[in-house]
């Protein structure tokens, strides 16, 4: 029977795996993905203390984050079609004009 | 054999989304991607969340991801450009302070891991009707959380105008 | 009733000051003038009212002005016999002065002639409030108003700026003055729990005479010290003659008549403090006659003839502080009296003699007036006699009954002295009439230029004498001889008005030696009594308007009461009578010798006394020295340390380096916006693993 924790250092790891996506990937899409699979990554703790709980409060929350990610996910890919007609490549260093 | 199950879709889970992280080509992360949605849907399943597990495949899976496939599609990028060469100091120093980073970030969640005692769920099977029914779900969400439910509804409205105004093409 | 004496004249400035520039030249001087006489009349009517009620006063409480725990001051006027004198002077000699000014400032335009009169009249309404008032601040503010109406009428031609200068002046060092009343009135307050005059008089009445330096003693320095300051004595005099740079009428309404004559009223009217402080009354003495001699002495040289005016205006003030530090309150009273008169004369004569001649001021360049300006020279000549003091004219009987009163009061040293002073009075009065009226029309001055050569100067305030015309008066075309006119009607009427009082007015103290009954004193003496028992309240009857007349309390026993004189007195005093008057009719003969008859032998002497010639005719330096001492350290203070230290160092430097705090950090922090993602990612992954940190291991 897998416990509470075993769900939670999956959870850690997947959310490692994102952040590590985020950083280190050079493909604006690949960085929204990596941010999805963050998002997931909270999802399944919410669920499983849920569980935990005997609640039914994790899987509400989870919905919501469900819906927020994909409006997330929306936006920013709109955004991203937008720069990619400006400069036609993805990479995210090419978008540094927001500095001092 | 839960067990098994368990360790099965986890490791599903973990090994696509390290594929979504390294892959040089975008089809194939938002391919895996999918993959370990999937897998996560099965974790949901276990965890007694069968409406969770559904919108998962739903929205996630079925939405959110196609909408992925479009976009890479559109924009028809096969391959990630190479990367710029960074001075060899620069990414000495970056290399060094992200390992720094991480590597207390790790030290921390494992602390605070450890710190949880081991606990196990209940399986009172009144309590697990209670967690996976959709009407439980449903009366929760639509009484408590009224609120949330309906700004959520005017927050997709505003994702929408807002995707369609910003990736609108200028005339 | 008693509001109006002040009221009218304030409702004329009003008026004027706010509708004067529309209103013609005749409705708004004339105005003024209605103005003061209405305030005349009420004063009279008041004045006879008060003199039938049985303790000889009427008092209207208005209404309870400063009401905190222990200081009581109700807003009350009240007419005894001191401040029945005074207001009948200021709006009688006041109104004629209005007349006289409808003439003589003729020539400004309309709306600087209904500024004139609306400052004429706001001081009029303040001085009425100053001799008015029951209490200390109730006389204070208008103490402080006639300073302020100072200031706005010798600046009147304020683009001048000498004349502005003088303004600053006078208001600066009156308000040094102001700083020992405000002290004084502090130290009354403290010690006698009420700034009433009756109450403070009465509560001191119950002390002994102090012997040393005392409370008692201690207030009326303070006190003695405003008056230095208003009355123009030693050492606060210098913004007198500065003072002449306003518009002649000026000089006559209120460094003549009443202003300057503030203290010596405020002596008065606490008769019995100063009794109780026997150290102040010799100090008030001793400084009375040290500036009469010393103006005297200056008045002698001066060679632009407001200058000796004023200078002989602070000698006579002089005078009456003597007459107050030897106790005779009522003779310096009679004095102020007299002296309204024929100082105003006097002045407004000069303001005659100016305006005849189209500006002209040195006295060196006058001369044979006498036959082209008739009037002028005759109501002058009667004023000049008047304050040289010689028998029956009104200066006679004032200045004898001081010189008199400190003979027998055996201060001998300071009746010399007075003496000395009566002389040069007679000598420095008639060199101005000779050399002004007789004799041919000169021209000696010398030129504009030229002028630092021998007339006087202060460093501060730049007055030329020579400067003809500078003052405002256009040239209206009349040159030197066969053009002068005599006064204007207005001008001639005051003049008339005012000879006939410098010649009558002494009658009403023509002293017992002589047969008469010397009424003023008997009139004034009440004021200078405190009441046997606690005055009536007057602070808590708040009942509008409402007039008391307190019941007749037992008769208080007199405090300066005029000693019967025995008949060897009486002749004691016909000798000293002959004596000054002998004194008064020698000075008149030597300036006769030399400004009459011998021209040359004034020169020659001033030749052969260089250095005194020099120091008189500079004043004794005493404005350089005022300068050196006290003006420069106070400015380089104010510059080095407190402008350039303070202000500008650290004040600004602290806002100015908040500002610059603020520049520099914002500058330092903007480079965290570098643009790009993948940085502000890597601060958010620090941020999240501190606080992280943070909550795991608290």
């Amino acid at each position: 029977m897998p416990t509470l924790n075993h769900f939670l250092i999956l959870s850690g790891m997947l959310f490692a795996i994102g952040t590590a996506g985020v950083f280190l990937r050079r493909n604006l899409i690949t960085i929204l993905l990596s941010i999805e699979i963050m998002l997931n990554a909270v999802n399944i703790t919410f669920v499983a203390v849920g569980r935990y709980r005997g609640t039914v409060d994790g899987q509400i929350i989870t919905f919501f984050v469900m819906t927020v990610a994909a409006a997330e996910a929306a936006v920013g890919l709109a955004l991203v079609i937008a720069l990619f007609r400006h400069r036609e490549t993805l990479s995210p260093d090419a978008f540094t004009s927001l500095k001092w | 054999m839960e067990q098994f199950a368990f360790y099965v879709l986890a490791g599903v889970t973990i090994l696509a989304s390290l594929g979504v992280v390294s892959s040089r080509v975008p089809m194939h992360s938002v391919m895996l991607l999918i993959v370990s949605f999937g897998a996560l849907a099965g974790l949901y399943v276990m965890l007694d969340a069968p409406f969770t597990a559904v919108t998962q495949i739903i929205v996630y899976a079925g939405a959110i991801m196609v909408l992925f496939l479009f976009v890479v599609m559109l924009l028809n990028q096969h391959r990630e450009d190479e990367p710029e060469v960074m001075p060899a100091s620069l990414l000495r120093r970056n290399l060094r302070a992200g390992v720094l980073l991480s590597v207390l970030l790790a030290i921390e969640v494992a602390w605070g891991l450890s710190q949880v005692g081991l606990r196990s769920f209940g399986t009172d099977p009144g309590e697990i009707s209670a967690v996976s029914s959709v009407a439980q779900i449903g009366l929760a969400l639509f009484t408590t959380h009224s609120f949330a439910f309906e700004v959520t509804s005017v927050l997709i409205l505003v994702s929408m105008v807002g995707a369609v105004v910003i990736a609108r093409r200028e005339h | 009733m008693l509001l109006l004496i002040p009221l009218l004249p304030f409702l004329g400035f009003v008026i004027n000051a706010s509708l004067g520039r529309r209103l013609p030249k005749a409705v708004s001087g004339w105005l003024a003038c209605g103005a003061m006489l209405g305030a005349f009349a009420v004063s009279v009517t008041a004045v006879l009212q008060a003199n039938a009620a049985p303790e000889h006063f009427v008092q209207q409480t208005l209404f309870r002005w400063i009401a905190s725990d222990d200081l009581q001051v109700p807003l009350a006027f009240r007419v005894d016999p001191l401040s029945s004198l005074m207001i009948l002077v200021i709006t009688g000699i006041g109104s004629l002065i209005h007349i006289y000014s409808t003439a003589y400032m003729h020539e400004e335009s309309d709306s600087e002639y209904a500024r004139y009169f609306s400052y004429l009249n706001l001081f009029a309404s303040f001085m009425l409030v100053l001799v008015l008032g029951s209490t200390f601040p109730v006389m204070f503010v208008g103490w402080e108003g006639v300073g302020l109406c100072s200031y706005l009428l010798i600046g009147f031609w304020f683009r001048k700026k000498s004349a502005a200068d003088a303004g600053k002046k006078a208001f600066v060092v009156n308000r040094i003055g102001d700083f020992g009343f405000i002290l004084g009135m502090l130290v009354l307050f403290v010690n006698f729990g009420s700034l009433d005059f009756q109450r403070v008089a009465w509560a001191v009445n119950a002390l002994p005479p102090e012997t040393s330096m005392g409370v008692i003693t201690v207030a009326t320095l303070l006190l003695f010290l405003g008056a230095t300051g208003k009355s123009a004595q030693i050492p606060l005099y210098v913004w007198l003659p500065d003072a002449m740079e306003g518009p002649t009428p000026v000089s006559a309404l209120i460094h003549a008549a009443t202003m300057v004559t503030a203290g010596v009223y405020m002596i008065g009217r606490n008769a019995v403090l100063f009794e109780h402080a026997p150290i102040t009354l010799a100090v008030v003495a001793g400084i009375g006659v040290a500036t009469a001699l010393m103006a005297g002495t200056i008045g002698l040289v001066q060679n632009d003839i407001k200058r000796v005016l004023a200078y002989s205006t602070v000698s006579q003030l002089g005078y009456m502080f003597l007459a107050m530090g030897v106790g005779a309150y009522a003779a310096g009273i009679f004095h102020l009296y007299t002296h309204a008169f024929f100082k105003a004369l006097l002045f407004l004569g000069s303001g005659a003699v100016i305006h005849a001649l189209a500006g002209e001021q040195d006295l060196r360049n006058m001369g044979g007036l006498k036959k082209a300006l008739p009037i002028t020279y005759w109501t002058f000549l009667i004023g000049a006699i008047a304050i040289a003091g010689v028998f029956p004219f009104a200066g006679f009987f004032s200045k004898d009954e001081i010189l008199w009163k400190t003979f027998s009061g055996h201060h001998t040293v300071l009746w010399a002295i007075g003496m000395v002073t009566a002389f040069l009075t007679a000598t420095y009065m008639f060199r101005l009439v000779f050399l002004a009226f007789h004799g041919e029309r000169r021209h000696d001055a010398p030129a504009a230029h030229d002028a630092s050569a021998s007339s006087a100067h202060a460093p501060a305030t730049g007055h030329r004498p020579s400067d003809a015309g500078a003052h405002g008066h256009h040239d209206h075309g009349h040159g030197h001889g066969s053009h002068l006119h005599d006064a204007p009607p207005a001008m001639a009427f005051a003049l008339i008005v005012l000879a006939i009082g410098s010649i009558v007015a002494g009658f009403v103290g023509v002293p017992h030696a002589l047969g008469g009954h010397n009424r003023i004193e008997a009139f004034l003496e009440p004021s200078f009594e405190a009441h046997a028992q606690a005055p009536a309240n007057p602070d808590f009857q708040v009942s509008q308007g409402r007039t008391v007349t307190p019941p007749a309390p037992e008769p208080a026993p007199a405090a300066a009461a005029e000693s019967h004189a025995a008949e060897g007195e009486e002749s004691a005093e016909l000798m000293l009578m002959a004596v000054s008057l002998g004194v008064a009719l020698a000075g008149i003969g030597l300036a006769a010798y030399f400004w009459l008859r011998n021209r040359a032998s004034a020169a020659r002497v001033a030749r052969s006394a260089a250095p005194v010639y020099a120091l008189l005719l500079n004043k004794y330096y005493v404005d350089e020295i005022y300068d050196a001492v006290l003006v420069r350290p106070i400015q380089s203070i104010s510059t080095l340390l407190l402008w350039k230290g303070m202000d500008a160092a650290l004040i600004d430097g602290t806002v100015n380096g908040v500002g610059r705090l603020v520049r520099t950090s914002s500058d330092g922090l903007r480079r965290l916006q570098t643009g790009s993602v993948r940085v502000y990612a890597a601060s958010l992954f620090l941020g999240v693993v501190l606080i992280l940190g943070w909550y795991l291991f608290r």
